[in-house]
């Protein structure tokens, strides 16, 4: 008896994430079944997962040839790099000073990176977006980092990790004679592995896919990161073949989707201490 | 404070009292030392965070309350006339109850779906780790190459959606021009997006909870399901799910993506939101002082959601 009424609810509770599974992912599926199928089979009013004559290879390579789609894919990774590159070397010092260090003004600093958290980024748009006009950075690869080399959650995540290092670490290295500086980039960093990697997800996947800052920053094609280049390629690909904007978003969405399966931990973890925002 | 607490290289309590003198003179130097340095450590971070946070908002506060254009050369004070003119405009009044009507949808659906997906996975053991990451997929998925595909979905003719409608011989759609059902469906994308992080926080959440209570209740004799959800979960799920509550509203309010790739704000401005007009007014009109004005308006909502969400973090804080 009581088996039989585990047994039920094992059903149950597989048949409700069934369904909940399949609203989530049936567009995913959607998005690469397309972009395998050739014009006429997306068109046909009746649907199958396969295509009967398969058009991958035509669909990616018109994708990857009728878009500048490879130059917005290393676009996105450069762009990103340099932002967590720049965030990370502007965010760890701060946050080591705030943590470690004792001065006037400790407490202003640590409010200004407390009020900054609370401001939303696209608020900044209108402002930063005249600051850029006047540095003449409009349409540049500048105009699409500056805004962000500084990240307040960076500094906020950061400092949280290192208040929790003992300042027994601290006061040997310095007995050893490092410099501060030293301490931050040989001791600190090294220690706050996990926080840095959170934050480098939270970062990177971040500005992979924002759409609201490219769109007002650059006009050029050459510029564009994945999501912006992906919506170019999709004004000028008149009617709705949709065969090669499948295969285009299946290309910009597959790296993340990858590394999330080789990394998920990391990934849920990066993407939720965004959260405190 | 004392010295050692200061992070300064010890000094030793017993040291004979001729030496308190110098011993002043060096600490103070030490200090005076440490101060310098933590000024050069977090010297580019303040002079950033002035420059690309808290400088840009004053200029934003400073653009609403003139006519400055952007390229004009001069700019004169109108006091609240842009906000007057927002606030007159039928349009943007129509702005703010979309954004409202997205928002209260998005937010309850997500919340309910999560915490039962949630719920529901936590109550077996098989498959956790693959419900989990299934569903936290569209979180992380770039929703602009994401918005496509559901404009795929939803096509009119050949959309997934509109076969399967008629497949049950139920009416099809327009989903995407109609203007009844153009914004619930955005929000069907929202809650879509926003399913699997909303999911993982209450998991965290749930993962809290002390199993003692529930062998408490076993002991009670509250074994029906129902019960221990009412009596045990929800109340110890409280907190977790007012803060899921403010995030999520925080994501549902700047809503923008799908909106720009697949709507932008028609028909006939029935999905017209708030960030869709900041953008289009300040950088595609360039109507500086209007889209300044936009930009406060949203600034203050975030602003009020996110203190609120301060408040109920400092008094999770305060009760561990």
């Amino acid at each position: 008896m009581k088996h039989c009424r585990l047994s039920f609810r094992t059903l149950g509770r597989h048949g409700f994430l069934a369904i909940t599974t399949a609203f989530v992912i049936v567009p995913f599926i959607w998005m690469v079944s397309l972009s395998l199928k050739p014009p006429e089979e997306i068109f046909q009013a009746s649907f199958s997962l396969l295509p009967q004559s398969w058009h991958a290879t035509q669909n990616y390579i018109r994708a990857m040839t009728a878009s500048p789609l490879p130059r917005f894919m290393l676009n996105g990774v450069f762009i990103c790099a340099v932002i967590v590159v720049f965030q990370i070397l502007i965010c760890a010092p701060i946050a080591y000073a705030l943590a470690k260090l004792r001065f006037p003004g400790r407490h202003v600093f640590f409010n200004l990176v407390l009020v900054s958290l609370l401001i939303p980024s696209q608020v900044l748009a209108l402002p930063l977006f005249i600051l850029a006009y006047q540095l003449g950075l409009l349409n540049t690869y500048a105009a699409l980092v500056f805004p962000f080399v500084v990240s307040p959650l960076g500094i906020f995540l950061f400092r949280q990790f290192f208040n929790t290092i003992s300042d027994d670490i601290v006061h040997a290295a310095r007995l050893d004679g490092m410099s501060e500086f030293t301490i931050v980039w040989r001791i600190m960093l090294p220690m706050a592995v996990p926080a840095l990697i959170a934050f480098s997800i939270f970062s990177v996947v971040g500005h992979w896919n924002d759409l609201f800052w490219p769109l007002i920053a650059v006009r050029s094609q050459e510029l564009m990161p994945p999501p912006l280049g992906l919506m170019a390629f999709k004004n000028e690909d008149t009617g709705i073949d949709y065969g090669p904007l499948m295969a285009g978003s299946t290309i910009v969405v597959a790296p993340l989707v990858l590394v999330f399966l080789l990394a998920q931990r990391w990934f849920i973890e990066g993407l939720t201490s965004g959260g405190i925002k | 404070m004392t010295s050692i607490e200061m992070g300064q290289p010890p000094v030793q309590e017993d040291q004979p009292s001729l030496l308190h003198r110098s011993t002043d003179a060096v600490l103070r130097r030490l200090r005076l030392a440490e101060s310098l340095t933590a000024y050069a450590l977090a010297g580019p971070g303040v002079v950033l965070l002035l420059t690309l946070y808290i400088l840009p908002v004053a200029g934003v506060l400073f653009i609403a309350f003139t006519d400055w254009q952007f390229g004009a050369k001069t700019l004169s004070f109108v006091g609240l006339r842009n906000f007057a003119e927002l606030f007159a405009d039928s349009e943007f009044r129509k702005v703010l109850a979309n954004t409202a009507v997205y928002t209260l949808i998005v937010v309850p659906g997500t919340i309910v779906l999560s915490l039962a997906v949630a719920l529901v996975i936590e109550s077996g053991q098989t498959m956790r780790a693959f419900y989990r990451a299934v569903h936290f997929l569209p979180y992380m998925a770039t929703l602009a190459a994401m918005a496509i595909t559901w404009e795929a979905l939803l096509h009119p003719t050949v959309g997934l959606l509109n076969q399967l409608m008629t497949a049950a011989g139920l009416p099809t759609a327009n989903w995407l021009r109609d203007e009844r059902t153009v914004l619930p469906i955005l929000a069907v994308i929202g809650i879509w997006q926003n399913l699997g992080f909303a999911m993982v926080l209450i998991l965290a959440g749930l993962a809290a909870i002390p199993r003692d209570l529930y062998d408490a209740a076993d002991v009670d004799g509250i074994d029906v399901w129902f019960e221990r959800l009412r009596l045990i979960t929800l109340p110890m799920l409280g907190p977790v799910l007012m803060f899921v509550v403010i995030v999520v509203t925080l994501h549902a309010l700047k809503v923008f993506d799908t909106v720009q790739v697949l709507t932008q704000g028609g028909p006939n401005h029935a999905s017209d939101v708030l960030l869709y007009t900041l953008y289009r007014e300040s950088f595609q009109y360039l109507r500086t002082g209007y889209g300044a004005a936009v930009t406060v308006v949203f600034l203050v909502i975030v602003m009020a959601l996110t203190l609120i969400q301060a408040r109920i973090m400092d008094r999770k804080v305060h009760y561990q």
